[in-house]
């Protein structure tokens, strides 16, 4: 990525679950944070994030799942991004996220977890760190 | 400290507390502040039992019943769903609040691609009547009530709860559901919304219609303040919002040409109780008297049993925390007092596991219990509104009543609460808040114990962080397949030229003004399922697209 360029990250919800406080706060914070964020909305498919994402070409796309289906949810959209490209973009995942559960979101190719109780900072940091 | 801002000098020593809704507390309060408040005994308090009702519904209050207790229940098939039922009343609990997972509440069949991996995971699976005998079987429908945290379709359910008791041969006379039937908040906060905002009002309206009607022991609709506040409403907002979204719905079945004295009383009302002690109480306190004083003043309703606030005060997810989860079950606890304190009708306590998991059965019996030790053990069923007459507490109800209108003002100058949430104002509203207090809480100007702000991570004030010790519910991947089996032996089975003509007589209704709900019964009792009923409704309302929330 070039120097100065904004990061661009799209904030999706995947699946049924409508509990959006957190998105929408961490969509919030990375915006006050320089970056330009694109919010999904709720009940998004995972075709719907692919198509989002490439069409706004973001750089990184954070999920944020509270139902406790992140791995599922995770694997599958690490293989659709594969798939159509998006091989740059960066997948992370935050909400809901037992510490168990962060090893294997590492190993399915998530680039950072941030479960509930994270810290604005170290998420924009995170973000950050991604591009160094 | 807590969830109030606290202004402190270099001794420690507070200099100001100001309150989530905006009020300032001063050190201390004396007759001189009830004084000045206007406050008077007759107009603002009254006995227990009488008119407005700010020390309770009730003359006698818990001296004549405790309160009902209803842990949230339900997970992976309805089978598993009943024995959890039967554990909770055999335990001593005396209403059922029921979960649905999330197929079920967006109205999508458990074979359906979106539900995939969500099959029995927040709740229990139903896809048709089969399902509902399953879980409710064996429950004497005659005596225990039950909550079903369902919206967008509630419809649904309502009338699935209804060919269920029937198939058990209760009448629907003799039975009492309150589903939570409250689609205005979900688009406010929780989600769980399908349909336009006015198709949404119209199927809440027909509910309520059909109950004064048909289901006189039921009641169609409990009013989520709850899920308001857990976005980040304050206290004052959650009451205002809570009590515009009860209007939208009083003019929409006004609309039928019924009278508010017919149905009001059907109303009952979710309330959380997370947050300063004294601003709950205050909160509850205000709110039972300004619903009445609305209803009467605004409304016309005249029996005093019309008027009463009734409902659920409990739940408190948003002040648990994932760190030193432990705690949690103290503050569950102090939740538990303020909602005892306010006169709570009936009660629930989020368990200390919930910033995690599902709550294991023994967290959900230790609410239980928690719950228990306040009525049987501490005296909190000793005396009506012990708290009345403080000068602290009565100066924080007036000045809490103020602040509640001074929000339904602001709402009524939008346009009311459809045209709110329509063009997004109420959600950017809360969203912001929710923002602001999140920084607040990470910078160290609310404080939560046990949550160490970002300035003092790393120091000697930092515990470090560790993974907590909690049982995790798991999620067992044999219930879709279960539940996809029982579904498609189903669909084999059943008499398909039945299912089909209930569904066009759905459909007619559905685009026409009649109501939904007798369809909706015959539609159950033909083991129509949720996904194809749900899919009249989608195909005739379409889909609610949200607002732009920046």
């Amino acid at each position: 990525m070039a120097i100065n360029k904004k990061i661009r990250i799209l904030i999706a919800k995947p699946g049924l679950d409508g509990h959006d406080k957190g998105a929408k706060v961490v969509a919030l914070a990375l915006r006050d944070a320089g970056m330009e964020v694109i919010y999904s909305g709720l009940h998004q498919t995972l075709d719907q994030i692919i198509q989002s994402a490439t069409q706004e070409a973001v750089d990184v796309i954070g999920l944020s799942i509270m139902s406790g289906a992140h791995l599922p949810i995770c694997q599958k959209l690490k293989a659709m991004m594969q798939e159509k490209g998006l091989v740059h973009t960066k997948l992370t995942v935050g909400g809901v996220i037992p510490h168990q559960d962060i090893p294997k979101l590492q190993e399915i190719g998530v680039a950072a977890v941030f479960p509930g109780g994270t810290s604005f900072e170290d998420i924009i940091k995170g973000i950050n760190s991604l591009f160094d | 400290m807590g969830v109030a801002k606290y202004i402190k000098n270099e001794k420690d020593a507070i200099k100001e507390v100001i309150y989530q809704s905006g009020i300032k507390v001063k050190p201390s309060y004396g007759p001189e502040d009830l004084e000045k408040a206007g406050f008077k005994y007759e107009k603002d308090l009254g006995a227990p039992g009488e008119y407005p009702f700010t020390r309770s519904i009730h003359p006698q209050s818990y001296r004549s019943r405790a309160w009902t207790t209803r842990q949230y229940t339900g997970f992976g098939t309805p089978e598993e769903t009943n024995e959890r039922f039967k554990l909770m009343i055999s335990n001593g609990q005396t209403g059922l609040n029921v979960a649905f997972d999330l197929p079920t509440q967006m109205g999508y069949d458990s074979d359906h691609p979106l539900a995939q991996g969500e099959v029995g995971r927040v709740g229990m699976a139903i896809d048709s009547l089969r399902d509902f005998e399953a879980a409710f079987k064996g429950i004497p429908l005659d005596r225990i009530g039950s909550g079903l945290t369902i919206n967008a379709v509630a419809t649904i359910m309502m009338a699935m709860y209804q060919a269920a008791a029937e198939k058990f041969g209760y009448s629907k006379n003799q039975i009492s559901t309150t589903p939570q039937n409250d689609i205005l908040k979900e688009m406010i906060g929780r989600g769980a919304w399908i349909f336009p905002v006015e198709h949404g009002v119209r199927l809440v309206g027909d509910s309520i219609e059909y109950a004064v009607k048909e289901l006189p022991k039921s009641n169609p609709v409990s009013i989520c303040g709850y899920h308001i506040r857990e976005s980040g409403a304050t206290p004052a907002q959650e009451i205002a919002y809570a009590f515009e979204i009860a209007k939208a719905y009083i003019e929409n079945v006004v609309q039928r040409g019924i009278k508010p004295e017919d149905f009001v009383g059907r109303f009952s009302f979710n309330l959380n109780v997370y947050g300063n002690l004294w601003e709950q109480i205050a909160k509850f306190r205000a709110a039972r008297k300004l619903w009445a004083k609305m209803l009467k003043e605004e409304y016309g309703v005249k029996d005093n049993k019309n008027l009463f606030l009734r409902g659920l005060f409990g739940g408190g997810g948003s002040g648990l925390t994932k760190e030193q989860p432990e705690n949690n079950i103290m503050r569950g606890a102090y939740y538990a007092l303020g909602a005892a304190l306010s006169g709570a009708q009936t009660t629930a306590l989020c368990s200390f596991d919930e910033a995690y998991t599902i709550p294991t059965p023994r967290s959900a019996l230790l609410s239980l219990r928690t719950l228990e030790i306040l009525m049987d053990e501490v005296g909190l069923r000793d005396t009506v509104d012990p708290l009345a007459g403080s000068y602290f507490i009565e100066t924080l109800t007036l000045e809490m009543e103020n602040k509640i209108i001074e929000e339904m003002k602001e709402v009524e100058k939008w346009g009311g609460m459809v045209k709110s949430i329509s063009n997004g104002f109420v959600q950017r509203k809360v969203s912001r808040q929710a923002y602001e207090f999140e920084k607040g809480l990470q910078s160290g100007e609310y404080r939560k114990v046990g949550v160490v702000p970002v300035s003092e991570k790393g120091t000697d004030k930092d515990p470090g962080s560790e993974p907590a010790a909690v049982e995790l519910h798991e999620y067992n991947e044999a219930w879709a397949e279960k539940s996809i089996a029982n579904l498609k032996e189903l669909r084999r089975t059943r008499n398909g030229k039945d299912v089909a003509e209930c569904l066009k007589g759905l459909e007619k209704a559905a685009k026409g003004s009649e109501n939904v709900m007798p369809h909706l019964v015959k539609c159950c009792h033909a083991y129509a399922t949720v996904g194809e009923m749900a899919g009249v409704f989608r195909q005739v309302f379409g889909e609610w697209k949200e607002p732009d929330f920046y």
